[in-house]
């Protein structure tokens, strides 16, 4: 069949599945916007390109389908960099197009020209220039692949004007299905080796203070089941950390939370004190080692992960098996069976107990406000967990908020948390929930905000309010950069260097107002029900909720920056208690 | 493929990479030591019998990574094919050099002495220079270098090294399955 390039790039997304693009036009991108009006593909026309890109990763975070953003070239290729590096370091499947100065002019300097190849280049799994529009089926159907198999993460597809203007016979192309993949240097691996997992389960069996650290590599490799089945037939209680929130329920008695920097005291201590460290899907982040010499010092690591890399890179592992969590662990549990399954593991009672004990002295705390305080962030973040749905998706922004957030939810379904782990994106909450809202319109939406994130990007509210996205926004404002102002006050003697943001200003009921929401402000206790309970009837556009919340709150537990775990501070209320 | 820590212990170890013959795969290559903190101490390209590869000879330093890493992370590029990691012990190396030397007409014998004794080439004379070359392993490069560092190197351009495995001696066991 003859057609165009851009006609071609169309029918080559239809193919690889996609629903919904994220973009927004312009001029090297724009014949690609003709084919567009003709094809099944529903557009969302976002009001920054930046929040193209998050909203993509928003779709892939609720769907695990791959998110698609499409931009022009340039200054739009530019705002979508973000973003990039966003999926890139949270493995987030996400392919993108950008459109390019026509072939012949590139390297000229021309009008909104930049290298976007080589400005991607380090934020991408991979990235392409088009330079023929007989590649474009082909390069569609290799990027998708690449973008959701292996360690899944975000693709680029640079495609210069020329090879999809109608009018330029350059564009002209014979279609074809492609029937594989042009990829000689791409095998990414799936299965674990069997030798190794059986090792894996003799030291499983021999453990006697084990811990499973689960990563967001659970929920790429849609293994939470599995991990369930592991962790109900060992009895090996289960950490999750921030991108794994979800990924094992909260509320199963082997649960016990987020670990790291800001994780819950029982998570931090029993990974310390573990002698068998079951890492699946995790990566040994600084911020979950905290200072890595002094991390889990007793424990032997089993490390699971599909990114060979990963294995030994921070910590050396005594067992490393490279492969796809969900198949590892359904042989791990094979192999455990073989050995005699729950029979085959030690009393672990003495370790039950100490866990426990850690729970009942150091649950996760805060003071209600006074009479004639502000609100508590955390007390706003119970009310707004138990108002809501158990299966409501939530997105956060990056801050104090964030960490509220992933503490204070019962996160019982996998996919329900959306955030920026690696990258700690401010901005990232409204766009990555109306994303997931497009992907799950069936479910209920929140996001999580931060007065200085939501500043970044609230102008999406309008996107949402526009196509019909009735996302549900509760803004914790607390007048502050408020994770910068605790570092200040904690590590730069209370001396606070350009982290007021204000109070009033803006008028976040008017400005929500204005960009096609329902606006509500709450100020006291007794009103934080209520205006959960009206944000949740309200279903025909987006609701912003203003919670006026108290400015000197602090997020605890907290290990401070390059320092052991073992140091890990707790709430003030409870620094008296034995450890 | 072989994810030991370099042969060479706190030296350089020698990377031979396969990788599509495709536009920016040098870039890539070279962006992903600057970002990951690992040196390349000399890179050859060329492309090889078959035109839809090239082979990189990269010899990288081992002290600011562990090398493990360093060919992890290289296997990850996507059009990086295949990596071999070579033993100076188990493989052939070569590299050439070029060097223009001082050479007074009085002395120019002395320096010819040297490119017979090192079977080096001859490839241009001046009145008072001459250009000459070596291919060798880089220690016999090295000594070549050196001996005629004395006479007042005018310009030199040393290749980097490339290498291919060694070659088996003995003769398959017909016995074997
Ligand atoms: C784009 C970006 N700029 C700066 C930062 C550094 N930073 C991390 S948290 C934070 C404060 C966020 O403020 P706010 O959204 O009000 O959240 P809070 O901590 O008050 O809950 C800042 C500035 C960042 N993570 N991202
Ligand atoms: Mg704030």
């Amino acid at each position: 069949m003859n057609m165009n390039g851009g006609q071609a790039l169309m029918k080559a997304l239809e193919n690889e599945g996609v629903d919904l693009l994220f973009g927004l036009p312009g001029g090297a991108i724009l014949p690609v916007y003709d084919p567009l009006i003709d094809s099944s593909i529903r557009h969302v026309l976002v009001r920054h390109e930046q929040g193209a890109g998050h909203m993509a990763e928003g779709y892939a975070h609720a769907t695990g389908r791959p998110g698609v953003a499409m931009v022009t070239s340039g200054p739009a290729a530019t705002n979508i960099v973000t973003p990039l590096c966003d999926a890139y370091m949270d493995s987030i499947p996400m392919v993108v197009v950008t459109g390019q100065v026509p072939y012949a002019a590139i390297g000229t300097d021309a009008f909104q020209e930049c290298d976007t190849t080589g400005i991607t280049m380090s934020v991408t799994k991979h990235n392409y220039l088009v330079t023929e529009a007989a590649d474009i089926p082909q390069v569609i159907h290799d990027a998708f692949h690449i973008a959701t198999t292996g360690r899944p993460g975000p693709v680029l597809v640079d495609i210069p004007k020329d090879i999809v203007d109608p009018n330029n016979p350059r564009s002209a192309m014979e279609w074809y299905t492609p029937d594989s993949h042009d990829l000689p240097g791409y095998h990414p691996n799936r299965a674990g080796d069997s030798e190794l997992i059986r090792q894996a389960a003799k030291l499983v069996c021999e453990a006697e203070r084990p811990v499973i650290y689960s990563g967001g590599g659970i929920l790429k490799a849609r293994a939470a089941e599995a991990l369930l089945e592991l962790a109900e037939l060992t009895g090996i209680p289960v950490v999750t950390t921030l991108m794994n929130r979800g990924g094992f329920p909260d509320d199963h008695p082997l649960c016990l939370g987020m670990p790291g920097m800001h994780g819950n005291y029982t998570a931090v201590t029993a990974m310390q004190e573990a002698d068998l460290l079951i890492a699946l899907g995790a990566r040994f982040d600084d911020r979950v080692t905290g200072k890595v010499a002094g991390f889990a010092p007793l424990a032997k690591i089993i490390h699971v992960d599909i990114d060979s890399a990963e294995l030994g890179k921070v910590r050396r592992p005594d067992v490393a098996i490279q492969g796809d969590c969900r198949l590892v662990i359904e042989d791990l549990v094979k192999a455990l069976g073989e050995l005699g399954g729950n029979e085959s593991q030690p009393d672990r009672n003495r370790w039950r107990s100490r866990i426990s004990g850690w729970q009942e002295r150091f649950p996760l705390t805060y003071e209600q406000s006074k009479d004639d305080e502000l609100l508590k962030p955390q007390y706003v973040l119970e009310q707004l967990r138990d108002a809501t749905p158990d299966d409501t998706i939530v997105a956060s922004g990056v801050g104090q908020h964030q960490m509220w957030t992933s503490q204070y939810w019962k996160f019982n379904h996998p996919y329900t948390w959306v955030n920026s782990g690696g990258l700690g994106t401010m901005g990232f909450a409204i766009p990555a929930a109306i994303g997931a809202k497009a992907g799950r319109p069936d479910r209920m939406v929140w996001a999580v905000d931060g007065d200085g994130c939501f500043q970044m990007t609230a102008q999406e509210l309008v996107t949402a309010a526009t196509e019909g996205f009735p996302i549900k926004v509760a803004l914790i404002n607390n007048a502050y950069l408020g994770m910068v102002r605790q570092w200040q006050e904690m590590f730069y003697q209370e001396r606070y260097s350009e982290v007021y943001l204000t109070r009033d200003v803006p008028d976040y009921k008017l400005w929500a107002e204005a960009l096609g929401c329902v606006g509500l402000r709450v100020e006291s206790p007794e009103e934080v029900g209520p205006a959960i309970d009206q944000a949740n009837e309200i279903d025909d556009r987006p609701v912003v909720v203003e919670f006026r919340c108290e400015a000197g709150e602090n997020v605890y537990p907290m290990v401070p920056a390059g320092m052991s775990n073992s140091d890990v501070v707790v709430d003030p209320s409870q620094q008296d208690r034995p450890r | 493929m072989s994810a030991s820590s370099g042969p060479n212990g706190g030296g350089t170890t020698t990377l031979v990479v396969r990788v599509e013959n495709k536009a920016g795969v040098l870039a890539r290559v070279a962006g992903l030591f600057a970002r990951r903190g690992f040196n390349i101490e000399s890179l050859a390209v060329a492309p090889t019998e078959d035109e839809r590869f090239s082979r990189l000879t990269i010899v990288v330093g081992v002290d600011a990574a562990p090398m493990e890493q360093v060919v992890k992370q290289l296997d990850k590029l996507v059009n990086v094919v295949e990596i071999r990691e070579l033993n100076p012990s188990a493989s052939v190396e070569r590299e050439l050099v070029m060097v223009t030397v001082q050479a007074d007409p009085a002395i120019r014998g002395q320096i010819l002495d040297l490119v017979r004794v090192f079977q080096a080439t001859v490839l241009n004379v001046g009145y008072d220079e001459i250009m000459v070359s070596l291919t060798g392993s880089p220690s016999r490069v090295d000594d070549f270098e050196d001996l005629l560092r004395p006479y007042g190197i005018v310009d030199v351009q040393r290749t980097g090294k490339v290498a291919l495995p060694k070659l088996v001696k003995s003769a398959p066991d017909p016995l074997a399955p």
